[in-house]
Formats: C-alpha cells, structure tokens, sequence
C-alpha cells in the first residue's frame, strides 16, 4: 500500500536482547481515511486521497465536510495527501488504513519539513569552516572570496551564501521500522525524522 | 505528544533495580557474551553520580582495582545490567561525587548512612 500520514511524537530509544541501544523517532502514524479514489478520468491521473487527524467544525468549510462525507466521516480531516497507488491493490473511500500496512524490519521514506532556522551564515548553513579562532587570526565566520577576478567577472550561479536555512521539505530514506503498534497506531523508526514534535510527517514505502 | 512519550518510556523503564544513589556502594551484575556463552561479570564500586531520564538514564560506579581507579557507565535501562545489589549506603552532600577521582584511601572513604528502620 501507498503510505500514511502521521505526527512526528518524539524521541527515545529501544533496547535490543543484546543489551544495545536503538535510537528511534516515534510517530503517530493514522488511522488515515481514504476520502477518494482518483482512477483517470475525470482526473486525469490514477491517486489515492487520504486525511489525517479532524478539523474543528468551526474551521470547516462547507466543501470540505462534504468531501468528507462522501467517505462517511463526520469531520474533515486536518491534513489531506495523495498517494499513488500500488499496483493490484484496491482502494475504497471510506476505508481506513493504519499502521498495520507496515511491517517491523521493513524500510520506508520518511518525508517532513525540517525545523526552520532563521537566516544563517554560511558556516551552519553550508558546513564552512570560517577562519581559525588562533594563530594570528581575526575570528571570523565569513564566506571568503566569491570567486575569481577580471574573469569571469561575476558571481558563478550557485554559490553558497548566507540566506534563509530549514523550513524546507526533507525526504530520509531506507528507515528501518522498528516496531510497529497497532492499538495505539505508533510507528517507531530507526534514527531522526525531519522537524519538530508535533510536526506532520508522511511515510510511504 | 510528549506526554505519550513520557508515557511509553515508563512501560519500557525498568523497575527491577532496588533505590540507589550517589554515594552508594553498590554491586552490578553485568551480563558478558563471549562466543555462546553468556557468564555475569560483578562491578562493585561506589555510585558517583546518575544522570538523564526516562529511557536513557545511565549511573556511573568508581571501583579501585589494583591501586588504579576504574569507572563504568551503565545505561540503567539496558537488558545487559542483569541486577544491581547496594552493598552500603553512603552519606553524601552532592549529586555527582566527581571529587572522589582526587583522593584516595582514608580521604575517599564515605560515612554510612544510618536509617532508622522500625522492626
């Protein structure tokens, strides 16, 4: 199946048999209810739609409730997101998928929006060295030449300069599921996920 | 939620391991692994300090082995720590008793606590 939609709940870690320490994130994975199913024609692509979490009433719009209605729920979803959908499988509205679709040892994508950072120089945002903090220097953190002189005689495209950093949507890839818990809808993951607690996450195969 | 995760640390945590704290001497019964085989290993010592929470907390033990001091760090939570046995209570001021690394002998001994205990 496609993927899921979930909330980034924290950090912790698992210990193995053998006594070591697994670092993993823990989201809160579904249950997530398939509002449509997109199959060519009218749309003119072939999706899965599914919601995550409930909207207050006071924040819903009449349009949304009725989307939702259509799948038989009663609140609209805070959070809707398409998939694609796996070949062979078939999708309902109204059916629910939940972490079940996912199986410990199994990896996944996991994509969020990492933590925004403000406007950073060039030595957080880019991994530069800056100057020594010793040995005759002038502490500094700057980005150094921006190239060459007379020729070219511009800045090349592309160069790494200070500028805004984070806030942007980050896929991590081949997590190793950890353990899965069906009754609470938990999904535990090996290793950080982008963003804060509470930050939306999707997670696909 | 980080009240979900307070929440799944607690069921994870371990709650097999008797009160100890700082200024303890306590015995920890480690498990090794050597090839197939598995033997409990003994490291007793004074408990200098713990540190963290939930599922990461860890406590230190000093012993001295041969004249050369030897401290070990446990995870608190690890299935490898098989028990732990407090041999002596110790009367401490602080949390982290750090300053015992620069004494040795009569000047790193530690008072006992006593406790009144009702029969």
């Amino acid at each position: 199946m496609a993927g899921l939609i979930g909330k980034k709940i924290g950090m912790t870690r698992i210990f193995t048999d053998e006594g070591r320490a697994v670092p993993v994130t823990v989201l809160q994975a579904g249950p997530c209810p398939v509002l449509q199913v997109k199959s060519g024609a009218p749309d003119g692509y072939r999706a899965v739609q599914i919601g995550f979490g409930g909207k207050k009433p006071k924040r819903t719009s009449k349009a949304e409730l009725g989307h939702a209605a259509k799948a038989g729920l009663d609140a609209a979803p805070r959070l809707v997101r398409e998939f694609e959908p796996d070949e062979g499988q078939e999708y309902v509205a109204g059916q629910e998928l939940t972490v079940g679709i996912f199986d410990v040892g199994e990896r996944v994508r996991v994509i969020g929006v990492t933590k925004g950072r403000g406007f950073q120089g060039v030595v957080k945002r880019h991994g530069f060295a800056g100057r020594p903090a010793s040995h005759g220097h002038s502490m500094s953190r700057n980005p150094g030449s921006m190239g060459a002189g007379t020729d070219p005689s511009r800045v090349i495209k592309g160069k790494k300069l200070p500028g805004r950093m984070g806030g942007a949507r980050r896929t991590i890839r081949n997590m190793e599921v950890v353990r899965v818990d069906s009754e609470r809808n938990l999904l535990f993951v090996r290793g950080g996920v982008p963003g804060s607690r509470n930050s939306h996450v999707l997670i696909r195969r | 939620m980080a009240d979900t995760l307070h929440q799944l640390d607690m069921e994870h945590a371990r709650n097999d391991l008797p009160d100890f704290a700082p200024g303890d001497t306590i015995r920890v019964m480690y498990r090794v692994r050597e090839g197939q085989k598995e033997r409990i290993q003994v490291f007793e010592g004074v408990c200098l300090g713990r540190r963290g929470s939930g599922m990461g907390e860890t406590f230190r033990v000093r012993k001295t082995s041969g004249g050369i001091g030897v401290e070990r760090v446990f995870p608190v939570n690890a299935p490898t720590v098989g028990g732990v046995e407090v041999v002596r209570r110790g009367r401490v001021r602080r949390a982290k008793l750090y300053y015992l690394r620069n004494r040795r002998g009569k000047a790193a001994r530690i008072k006992e606590k006593r406790t009144y205990r009702p029969k």
